[in-house]
């Protein structure tokens, strides 16, 4: 076991040193570079004026080179100009040109400057990051026992019409992405001229002008129920299908086995094969599943703060990606790389663990 | 004259979807008449759940083809603007049709550049058309040449594909659409690399499939190969090259037809995208069929591994591939609507129902008419191919 | 209720119907069935696959899924109206007072609940009993399935015991509230043969023990004889005959059932001087049964006008006890008129050595650990010195149970794997090192393979034809599609199938057809060598015969080698000139037929023989039940690999089984067995089967 999950961290490790690098083979492109230099610099600078920006700033060192100062394994740029002044990756104001360390790169906690936000990488990260979590969490909350109640629901009697109600639920909502099912319930519930929010106010069932806000900015200081509510369900609505289908697959495959044809001619109640004996190995499969949605809902949290304004995670990468912003970008790109490796570990993990088939041999 | 009511506004959409109608009662009768001579397609007509879905995608597919480079059902041009019907709401008069010889209303209103909604989703629908089912192609034919060799021999080639599809698909999509899909990128010619790479496996494809088949016969073999590889070799050729682009292999008389950069990322990074998922699938399925008693006969008569691979594992692969195939355009529909959504790729003004979405949801609490049709048409279509896959499904289980 | 205060017929089945609904039409699957078990009786309910024996085991459980639906007749257990039950109180009954065994022992226990769960389960539904005591009960049962160390089973997972085991759990739950009805479907199907006699003679012991009346459904004749005391015989969804196990053996009153007994190979039957009667046709489909008899059409007695024609009644047999047949014609029929033996062929003339195989080898690694990778690598034997020789013309039968490594053996012949070391000999050249890819045509098309599966062995998405023309382009015959098309139909000749059939898709043929297909498949480039591997086990019984005899007529006529494998020794004797027998990757014995079937005998030769359950009532056989399972091929005992189930291992001296494997040793000229056992042990071995004096 150990040594599995000693495998697995091998191979995350290189999983993520992979896609860094990749990020930053696509972010230090000659022409990305020059939109850098052009944003943070002046708009009209000649081609020359770009090459002494960006060489002062160590941009024009070999793409290796560069990933290895990133990375904090070979030593950090300097540049001195013409007036004698250091300039260093790890300069900076608090460290001198004698006093900087050699490396500083990711290994020593160095995540490098955000260009947008001009703050430190890892502070931008660490703060929008937790407001996507409360976001996470919820949906999880929210989305998680939705989907296998539905599942569960469904699949314990096939061909019912529980069952294809319920499925063509589940239908409808994986082909709801998230930016038209949102769109959607701002039109039905957070618009104070469509929908239902006109009528509820009309009738003093609720005293603001809509029922839910199309926005969710002032959830980032304080959440309630009505400025989250929208962005939560729609991101867990999307996922809740999938899950959902995968759930009643596998417990409809579940309830066809013979173990349970075998429980009910022993004399075992239905509610009791359903609990007793089928959930357990009805369950196995769907975890997999949502362990391995997590990463996809990343998508969904994208897509959702871009249309609440949400100022998460996620609006970060927009923001990050569209300006090129690179330090920023790599480790927002070796966070969510983290997450996917994570989640896929944990899946396994608690795949071996449900499954007493595998866990003993 | 007065807007047009709601109910008017219906009529007159149901009439200007006539060829629509026409062509679908069509391809629905002779369907049903045949549909025990169909196969598989005709038994999608003895499944409700895939009778909806069929009728939601083919709705799409006609509104599409004949609405698209055909011009008919729209009502104005998608692009024109007309000044004075800016965020109008539906059924809105426009002045002076009469003397223009244009219709008469908006449909679906105006949107926040005064131009029509009706006919702006109704074109967008030939973008999703043109670039999905194809796109989605592409990837199967990536993943299936990949995913059959993957499962089929193990070993230390299964584990370096399975490692790079694992790394794509590690990658969170849109985090690659942003790298992936920007003018700058365009600019260094990545694309139509990435492309030069993609889309050469259908060439390798269609070559080792007629090989593999033919190769004891070489009188038929070699002419049939030379045929089909000029073919496809010039349609190859002609898609990746572009005259003043990085790849200008072929002169510009013989280049037939050149895919705009903006267009060719798009249809790049969703092949990209879908790619390694087909892959996992077809390597799981492969390694489940080659355990059959009928490829270890293959390979007792000394089948090559192509041939096993070709012509006895895929074909019985054939019943989950379709399934997936469905429901794989509905998800790059969504791809394709997301990269609108955040205005990558496409150009600004394309009537494309992500980029409409986009534009729309700036004024929602204001004017829902301009984001709610093309949000409704995605789902519509996204949700008919859902039902289409779980009705083949579901047939294809039975007896 | 109380379980004992009833005397009547345990179960009373009168006029039962079920059918199947599907959106089409509505499937007959039982009709008119009738049937009474008393107290402590066994009843036996034959048939072949499709005739509706499962059904009626699922119509008195009441179990028969959203489409099936009981359309007609009763189901009385102890006297009350199953049919007329609510569901509590067929709750109530089931597991309690009706319990069921299937044929898939692991498919039946649920793998993510421990075995002492799911057995104690059953009092403390029905009784109410309280864990703890249901603790008790079910040691005590898992005790009376002859199960080792008890306490340690109940606490496993099912997947961590053996076949076997999961078998005896499986009936050790059936008898955990001592049922009044047991129904068994087809319990030994999935297990080897020398398992299944253990299970067999545990469920007969336990019947007796426990007064239990049992259904016992099966496809096996020699099986029912051995457990029953009553039989009936279906066909196609009705009973044909019905009575006590010797009148229906050895005064038979229903063609069918003579037809049957006529094609399945007991001892005596010969391929050259009594060969099998195979029956004609095939096995109706549900929707296409014929108006009269279900028989008639492949019936030898069929007389238009009478047998195809209204609805034919079960009849009492006069004289006889209980003892009824579905025929119009059966008092006519003069039951012991001698068989009509097609003539007998000449024995063929075995020719030179074609195949030599010396000291073959094959050794795996595999991962000790599958899931995690990595670890140690544990070497499996798969073959240990296998040495023998194949002539023209000759059947070899290679004979073994699961993991013996027979079908290794078949591999590395065929190419697919190379031999770790040793020779193979074709024609005098070495191949052992050759791998198929690099094998010439002439080779790959000599040795060609049947496999088990008609349902696996051809290639479900092209046609029949194009299957047959594809390996002979392969094996490049014929110049151009033209001549391989005609050679296609010759081939659809040699294996007596319609020429039609060269359009059709396999999904369209019944079993033996495909098998058929598979056949004219192996030897379309002209096979010398033919490796079959149990080409007719997963076939029905009468399908089998017919099978097997054109196996053997094109062999003949073509002079080829047949490598039969199988372990099914009745077969074995019936077409084999050598046999050779397998246990975990060792040949333990190696000889003409007459030699291995009669003593000295390897004791794992005598105790497979006795295993083999013959449909014969005048055979008697020596009681040999091995203990436990065969022993997994990954980790095999020390020394001889049989020693750890082997009855005469105190008659060798020093312990030398457990210390080291036994030399081949020659006892008669080409009779070789691999045992240490003394020769007058070996000369005290008496015949295991022996023919009751008539």
């Amino acid at each position: 076991m150990l040594q599995f999950i000693l495998r697995r961290l091998g191979t995350m490790v290189l999983t993520a040193l992979c896609l860094t690098f990749i990020v930053f083979f696509l972010t230090n492109l000659a022409p990305n570079l020059e939109k850098v230099a052009k944003t943070q610099g002046n708009a009209r600078m000649s081609d020359q004026d770009v090459n002494s920006w960006l060489d002062k700033r160590g941009y024009l060192a070999p793409l290796p080179v560069k990933y290895g100062q990133w990375l904090g394994i070979l030593p950090g740029y300097t540049h001195q100009d013409d007036d004698g002044v250091i300039t260093g990756r790890c300069i900076s104001k608090d460290n001198t040109a004698q006093t900087a360390p050699t490396f500083c790169g990711v290994l020593q906690g160095h995540w490098g400057l955000s260009t947008v936000f001009r703050k430190p990488v890892l502070s931008v990260i660490s703060e929008r990051l937790a407001l996507t979590g409360w976001l996470m969490m919820w949906v999880m909350i929210v989305m998680v026992p939705g989907a296998l109640i539905i599942g569960v629901f469904a699949g314990m009697r096939e061909g019912s019409r529980t069952d294809r109600s319920l499925s063509t639920v589940s239908i409808l909502t994986t082909a709801t992405p998230e930016y038209v099912s949102g769109v959607i319930f701002i039109a039905l519930l957070a618009s104070s001229k469509f929908g239902i929010s006109p009528l509820l106010n009309e009738w003093g069932w609720i005293e603001t002008k809509t029922l839910f806000k199309g926005t969710a900015t002032s959830a980032m200081k304080e959440i309630t129920f009505v400025n989250f509510f929208l962005p939560v369900i729609t991101i867990a609505l999307y996922g809740m299908g999938y899950i959902a289908r995968m759930t009643r697959a596998s417990m409809t495959e579940v309830m066809t086995a013979q173990y349970i044809r075998t429980a009910r001619l022993k004399g075992v109640s239905f509610p009791a094969i359903v609990m007793k004996h089928a959930l357990r190995n009805a369950l196995i499969a769907p975890f997999t599943v949502i362990m391995l949605q997590i990463p996809w809902l990343l998508n969904g949290v994208v897509i959702v703060e871009t249309l609440f304004n949400y100022k998460g995670f996620g609006w970060t990468l927009v923001q990050a990606a569209g300006n090129n912003d690179i330090e920023l970008l790599l480790g927002v790109s070796v966070v969510s790389v983290v997450v996917v490796l994570v989640t896929q570990l944990i899946s396994d993990i608690g795949y071996v663990y449900l499954n007493p088939r595998i866990r003993i041999s | 004259m007065e807007p047009l009511s709601w109910g008017a506004i219906t009529l007159r959409m149901l009439a200007q979807f006539a060829p629509v109608w026409i062509a679908l009662i069509a391809t629905f009768t002779v369907s049903i008449i045949y549909k025990r001579k169909l196969g598989l397609y005709g038994k999608l007509f003895d499944s409700t759940i895939g009778m909806i879905g069929f009728g939601l995608v083919m709705f799409w597919v006609f509104t599409a083809i004949l609405g698209g480079p055909m011009d008919m059902i729209v009502t104005h041009d998608a692009l024109t603007q007309i000044s004075g019907l800016k965020n109008k709401t539906p059924g809105v008069v426009v002045p002076g049709a009469q003397e223009n010889g244009l219709y008469s209303y908006y449909l679906l209103g105006g949107d926040n550049l005064a131009r029509d909604v009706f006919s702006r989703m109704v074109k967008g629908s030939w973008v999703v058309i043109a670039i999905a089912p194809l796109a989605t192609l592409f990837a199967f034919m990536v993943g299936i040449t990949l995913g059959l060799p993957a499962g089929y021999f193990g070993g230390k080639l299964d584990t370096a594909l399975s490692f790079f599809a694992n790394l794509i698909l590690a990658f969170p999509v849109i985090l690659l659409f942003y790298l992936l899909v920007t003018p700058e990128i365009v600019e260094t010619g990545i694309p139509s690399y990435m492309a030069a790479v993609l889309f050469i496996f259908p060439l390798i494809f269609a070559t080792v499939l007629l090989n593999s088949r033919y190769h004891t016969q070489p009188r038929i073999r070699t002419p049939l190969l030379i045929g089909v590889l000029v073919v496809l070799g010039w349609l190859y050729l002609s898609t990746i090259s572009e005259v003043g682009s990085k790849i200008a292999i072929l002169p510009s008389f013989l280049d037939g037809f050149d895919v705009p950069g903006g267009i060719l990322v798009v249809f790049v990074s969703v092949v990209f995208v879908n790619s390694p998922t087909v892959f996992r699938i077809v390597r799981s399925l492969a390694l489940d069929i080659k355990t059959r008693d009928y490829v270890a006969a293959a390979q007792t008569r000394g089948e090559g591994a192509w041939y096993i691979m070709l012509w006895e594992i895929l074909p019985n692969a054939r019943g989950p591939l379709i399934v997936d195939f469905c429901l794989r355009i509905g998800y790059t529909t969504i791809l394709l609507g997301t990269l609108g959504f955040f205005g990558l790729g496409l150009p600004p003004e394309s009537p494309d129902w992500g980029s409409t979405i986009n534009e729309g949801r700036k004024l929602l609490s204001i004017y829902l008419h301009p984001a709610l049709p093309p949000a409704l048409a995605l789902l519509s279509l996204v949700l008919g191919l859902n039902l289409l896959a779980d009705g083949l499904r579901e047939e294809s289980l039975r007896d | 209720m109380t379980k004992s205060d009833y005397d009547g017929p345990i179960l009373e089945i009168d006029k039962l119907s079920i059918s199947f609904f599907t959106r089409l039409r509505e499937i007959p699957a039982v009709m008119d069935f009738s049937c009474v078990v008393q107290p402590g009786e066994a009843m036996g309910l034959v048939g072949e696959s499709g005739c509706g024996k499962s059904t009626v085991a699922l119509g008195v459980m009441q179990d028969l899924g959203v489409n099936g639906r009981i359309v007609g007749g009763s189901i009385k257990f102890k006297g009350r109206d199953l049919n007329a039950m609510s569901q509590e109180e067929l709750r109530a009954i089931r597991g309690s007072e009706i319990a069921m065994i299937y044929q898939e022992p692991m498919a039946s226990l649920n793998p993510a609940m421990k075995i002492g769960n799911q057995l104690m389960e059953v009092p403390m539904i029905h009784e109410g009993t309280s864990a703890a005591d249901a603790y008790q009960m079910a040691l005590e049962v898992v005790t009376d399935v002859k199960l080792p160390d008890p306490e340690r089973i109940l606490k496993s997972y099912p997947h961590q015991l053996s076949g076997g085991q999961q078998q005896r759990i499986v009936i050790a739950m059936a008898l955990m509230s001592k049922p009044a009805l047991l129904i068994l479907d087809e319990p030994t199907t999935a297990l080897d043969v020398t398992v299944e006699a253990g299970i067999v003679q545990l469920v007969k012991d336990l019947g007796k023990k426990y007064g239990t009346s049992m259904l016992f459904i099966s496809h096996n004749l020699g099986l029912v004889l051995e457990t029953c005391d009553r039989i009936c015989v279906m066909y196609s969804g009705e009973a044909v005959e019905t009575g006590s196990i010797e009148d229906v053996f050895d005064k038979m009153q229903h063609p069918y059932t003579q037809a049957l007994f006529r094609s399945i190979p007991l001892p005596g039957a010969d391929k050259n001087t009594h060969p099998l009667v195979a029956i004609p046709g095939n096995f109706p489909l549900p929707h296409e049964r014929p108006s009269g008899c279900n028989f008639g059409p492949r019936c030898d007695y069929f007389e238009a006008g009478r047998c195809d024609t209204g609805h034919i009644r079960m009849d009492e047999i006069a004289g006889d006890d209980r003892h009824g047949s579905r025929c119009v014609k059966f008092r006519e029929i003069d039951w012991d008129a001698p068989i009509t033996v097609g003539e007998a062929k000449e024995k063929a003339e075995i020719g030179k050595v074609v195949l030599k195989m010396d000291n073959l080898k094959k050794y795996y690694e595999v991962a000790a650990n599958a899931l995690f990778g990595g670890g140690d690598k544990k070497v499996v034997k798969a073959n240990e010195t296998l040495s023998f020789e194949a002539r023209e013309s000759e059947t070899l039968a290679i004979v073994g149970e699961s993991g013996c490594g027979k079908s290794t053996f078949a591999k590395v012949l065929m190419g697919l794997e190379t031999a770790t070391d040793g020779e193979i000999l074709l024609d005098g050249n070495n191949i052992e090192d050759i791998p198929i890819q690099d094998r010439g045509t002439d080779i790959v098309s000599s040795i060609q393979m049947v496999f088990q599966n008609p349902f696996d062995t051809l290639n479900p998405s092209m046609t029949v034809g194009r299957q047959i023309v594809r390996a002979l382009e392969i094996f490049g015959i014929g110049a151009n599609d033209a001549e391989r098309q005609q050679r296609t139909l010759e081939l659809l000749d040699l294996v007596k199938l319609p020429r039609e059939f060269s359009e059709r898709m396999p999904r369209q043929l019944s079993g033996g057809q495909k098998q058929r297909v598979g056949i004219a498949r192996a030897f379309a480039g002209g096979a010398r060598i033919v490796v079959a591997d149990e080409p007719v086990s997963a076939l029905d019984v009468s399908v089998q015969a017919a099978v097997t005899d054109l196996l053997m007529e094109i062999q003949r006529e073509e002079k080829t080698t047949l490598l039969f494998i199988s372990h099914d020794l009745s077969i074995v004797r019936y077409l084999a000139d050598r046999v050779m027998v397998m246990y975990l990757g060792h040949v333990v014995e190696l000889g003409d037929t007459d030699q291995v079937f009669s003593p000295p005998y390897h004791p794992y030769t005598e105790a497979l023989l006795s295993a083999v359950p013959i449909a014969d009532t005048s055979v008697q056989k020596q009681q040999i039940v091995l203990d436990g399972d065969i022993p997994s091929a990954m980790n095999p005992p020390t020394g001889c690999p049989f020693q750890t189930r082997c009855r005469w291992k105190d008659d060798v001296a020093d312990g030398l089984c457990d210390i080291d494997v036994p030399p081949m040793r020659t006892l008669a000229d080409g009779h070789q067995i691999k045992c240490h056992l003394p020769a007058e042990v070996l000369a005290r071995m008496e015949p295991v089967i022996k023919m009751a004096a008539e």
